[in-house]
């Protein structure tokens, strides 16, 4: 269980301006400005969810992340995980934790992966068994077999993210933080990555928190969202519930053989030429198998497809209409 | 301690991976502080003595703060090279980790090559130690391995305290060079050359003189105090301090996280 | 006069990114303060006690001290253009190739920014400290005007020189593509040769006066010894000359190798 509650976080950031006078005169005096990173931030993970931070650059999703794993103390606020408070006792805290930042390695660059695990498994004391039960068990999910003896400087940068996970996740932690774990990933990494975070979730019931720019992380992974904005929550829910809640109107677009439309009621024709009609169906009067239901009483319908919002368009309006 | 181990290993292994810029760097310390041999060498030999020292006694002085400078910085070298780990986010990394920041400091950085100057120490330790005339007793022995270790405490010290300075800025520290390298360049000669000032300097602010000058007085026979045979004992006191200023940096990362 | 602006430009550049670091600058002039007045205190020690076999006057040697000091970042051999030395090994110099200037003149001028924009913010505080100082401790001034501004020619000569030398382990780097063996071996000698150990009429007899002819002589040495008088009349002259001969040789030499190297890369590359 993840209880924040209150959180708030200012940062004193040095000013520097551009130009020969000005950096002339920052040599003596020094302008400061107070950055609000988080601004009473409050919410709750249960164990086993598996979450989605989302919000654009800057917005204080990493100052977050780092509370939660400890490395950083807030100003005021309250926040628990599992009962303990990271900052205050952090090595008890971080040995049930797992983090993974995807721009910056913890594996050894010069030496093969293996030797960079059995260095984790001693600096997170666990013992022998359950490391050899646990590295066989990442080498098959993460498909490492072949890789694992090899150097991590001649890896390609979705094997080492593989590995960079599998060691994140050497000492069993029970709620595992996933900064970026996919960027600068080619298409079939991405895919092996999130399906063993998926399964990781569903089998283990390891607790997921995962920031990302990449909505197609999570569109594939994630049942809730948390979006962040100027140090503040903005939303949270069900990426459904989202995308509902800012566009609740579908489109079909239905190819037909014959036959002809009688429409329910929430239901609208957009345009019908040569056997293809495309529908408006408002969800909050008709949903949408109620809606392909009554349309294809009277007419044969041979394909049919249901356009929602992607997740990244729903972004960007979430993104516009808080104007973050 | 197994742990260390461990890195210590480790940091071996990816090393000599390089082993052309591994054999680089160790000759080019060895270089580095043959100069320095050699200034010193071209100076004494004009001189003969500077306040008293011969050429010989110069020279295990020299060679006691070299090897303590060579092995701290190998083995103490995380701290040293501190504000990298502070910039590049290493150190978020050792705070997800469940064992003291320290030991991870420590661990994060060994760097081999800098024995290079190690043997060079144990070269002119080698000339040094019988051109002396030093009577070489068990106590004298004791009193130079304790002089080696406090001299370790002592520029360990220096390390931390500059790596705690990072915690609060990572620019302007050089100035801390004024007693790590300027402590092994200086230290060559026993610190009272450099006039009473100096002396009280590096006795009660950065007690490089407790290490060096006062039990070299002791281990040369001008002196029988037996005070200055615990001078280097006192030195290790310096250590405590250095750890206060690193906790209170650690405390103050935690509230800034930067 | 379109073609000197751009390297006017580069030099401001670096020259601002230069001053940004005033704590770094604050840090250095303290530990430059702190080094000359050890060996300050080492030498007025040494001449204490056997001022006759010296080969320098304690005066000249307390000014050697203090311009060296003052000086350090427009002389000293350490620190280079890491982002260059990367570029070069990383193989990214192919797009400096693309700039329409010439490659020699653009590193040249970069190098020479960044040591003057050091040297502008260190060189005051540490020669007024030194001024005031009290008689043996402090740097004395010039005895005449005639040898101030031989000072000042030389100062600029020298520090020409030591850019010109710092090209050649930058060309030296296309070659061998490791920078830190040419780096760590000619530092370790320039440290000693340039006399930033101790000043070059301290080592023994035959061994100095060959010392003298070296490029490593022409740098640093040369001012600082014709500004407290130990290095004058014909003597003097003769250094000038080398170092003029020396600039003139190894930019010469940095250039031919610069073309040498780059005609390989272009093979290379194709």
């Amino acid at each position: 269980m993840i209880e924040l509650e209150h959180i708030c976080k200012t940062f004193r950031v040095a000013k520097r301006n551009a130009g020969m006078g000005e950096a002339v005169r920052a040599l003596f005096r020094r302008e400061y400005t107070i950055v609000h990173a988080l601004r009473d931030i409050s919410f709750r993970i249960g164990d086993g969810e598996m979450v989605g931070y989302i919000g654009p650059n800057g917005a204080g999703k990493s100052s977050t992340i780092k509370i939660m794993s400890g490395i950083l103390n807030p100003d005021s606020g309250i926040c628990r995980i599992d009962g303990r408070i990271p900052w205050k006792e952090r090595r008890e805290h971080v040995r049930h934790i797992g983090v993974v930042f995807g721009q910056r390695s913890q594996l050894w660059w010069d030496v093969p992966v293996v030797d960079s695990f059995e260095l984790i498994r001693d600096i997170y004391e666990v013992d022998e068994v359950r490391y050899r039960q646990n590295l066989e068990e990442l080498v098959t999910l993460l498909n490492l077999g072949e890789i694992i003896r090899t150097p991590v400087r001649q890896l390609s940068l979705g094997q080492r993210m593989r590995c960079e996970i599998a060691a994140s996740l050497l000492h069993n932690p029970t709620v595992l933080f996933l900064d970026e774990p996919t960027i600068g990933l080619d298409a079939v990494s991405k895919i092996a990555v999130r399906d063993f975070i998926r399964r990781l979730n569903r089998e283990k019931k390891v607790t997921v928190i995962l920031t990302t720019h990449d909505m197609q992380d999570i569109e594939a992974l994630t049942e809730r969202i948390l979006l962040i904005g100027k140090g503040e929550i903005l939303l949270d829910g069900s990426l459904d519930e989202l995308k509902n809640r800012n566009s609740p109107v579908r489109r079909l677009h239905v190819s037909y053989a014959g036959g002809y439309f009688v429409l329910p009621e929430g239901v609208s024709l957009l345009s019908d030429e040569h056997g293809r009609a495309a529908f408006a169906v408002d969800t909050r009067i008709c949903g949408v198998s109620r809606a392909i239901e009554g349309l294809s009483r009277y007419a044969e319908i041979t394909d049919l497809t249901v356009e929602s919002i992607t997740a990244e368009e729903l972004v960007v309006s979430l993104y516009e209409e808080f104007a973050i | 301690m197994r742990l260390y181990w461990k890195y210590l290993k480790i940091h071996f292994k990816s090393q000599i991976q390089y082993r052309a810029s591994f054999f680089l760097t160790l000759i080019g310390q060895f270089v580095t502080s043959f100069s320095a041999l050699l200034s010193i060498y071209f100076l004494m030999s004009r001189f003969h003595e500077i306040d008293s020292f011969s050429l010989s006694e110069v020279l295990l002085c020299f060679a006691i703060i070299l090897m303590a400078f060579s092995l701290a910085e190998c083995f103490v070298r995380g701290f040293d090279r501190f504000s990298a780990v502070i910039s590049n986010g290493t150190f978020d990394r050792i705070l997800v980790r469940p064992r003291g920041e320290m030991l991870q400091v420590l661990c994060s950085q060994i760097d081999f090559s800098r024995l290079g100057r190690l043997v060079q120490a144990v070269f002119v330790f080698s000339y040094a130690i019988p051109a002396s005339g030093i009577l070489w007793t068990p106590e004298k022995i004791l009193l130079l391995i304790l002089m080696i270790f406090s001299g370790i405490a002592v520029f360990s010290g220096l390390f931390v305290i500059y790596a705690a300075l990072c915690f609060f800025t990572t620019e302007g520290l050089e100035f801390i060079n004024i007693f790590t390298d300027g402590g092994r360049e200086f230290g060559a000669y026993p610190l009272a050359v450099y006039g009473d000032g100096i002396l009280k300097l590096f006795t009660f602010v950065v007690p490089l003189a407790l290490v060096q000058y006062y039990p070299f007085l002791y281990l040369t026979g001008r002196s029988n105090n037996l005070i200055y045979f615990l001078m280097p004992l006192i030195a290790c006191l310096f250590l405590l301090p250095c750890f206060l200023l690193w906790r209170v940096g650690v405390r103050h990362y935690k509230s800034t996280g930067s | 006069m379109k073609s000197l602006r751009k390297y006017k430009s580069l030099f401001r550049i670096r020259f601002n990114a230069g001053i940004q670091y005033r704590a770094a600058a604050l840090a250095g002039i303290a530990t430059q303060y702190a080094w000359g007045f050890l060996n300050i205190m080492l030498y007025v020690t040494l001449y204490r006690d056997h001022a006759a076999s010296f080969p320098m006057t304690l005066q000249a040697v307390v000014s050697y001290m203090w311009l060296r000091q003052a000086f350090l970042t427009l002389f000293e051999t350490w620190s280079m253009e890491g982002d260059l030395l990367d570029a070069i090994v990383n193989g990214n110099v192919a797009y400096e190739l693309a700039r329409p200037a010439d490659l020699f003149s653009m590193w040249y001028i970069r190098c020479l920014s960044a040591r003057v924009s050091k040297v502008l913010l260190r060189a005051g505080p540490v020669l007024f400290i030194a001024i005031i100082l009290p008689a043996p401790y402090g740097l004395t001034l010039p005895a005449n005007p005639v040898v101030f501004f031989g000072f000042l020619g030389t100062l600029v000569l020298g520090s020409l020189v030591t850019c010109a030398s710092l090209m050649l382990i930058y060309i030296l780097t296309m070659y061998t593509m490791q920078p830190q063996g040419i780096r760590i071996a000619f530092n370790s000698l320039s440290e000693l040769l340039t006399g930033s150990l101790i000043p070059l009429p301290f080592f023994p007899e035959p061994l100095s006066r060959i010392l003298e002819l070296t490029p490593f002589a022409a740098m640093s040495n040369v001012p600082f010894r014709i500004y407290s008088g130990d290095l004058a009349g014909a003597a003097a002259w003769q250094a000038v000359g080398l170092q003029v001969f020396w600039l003139l040789a190894l930019l010469a030499l940095g250039r031919i190798l610069l073309a040498h190297a780059l005609r390989r890369t272009v093979i290379q590359g194709g």
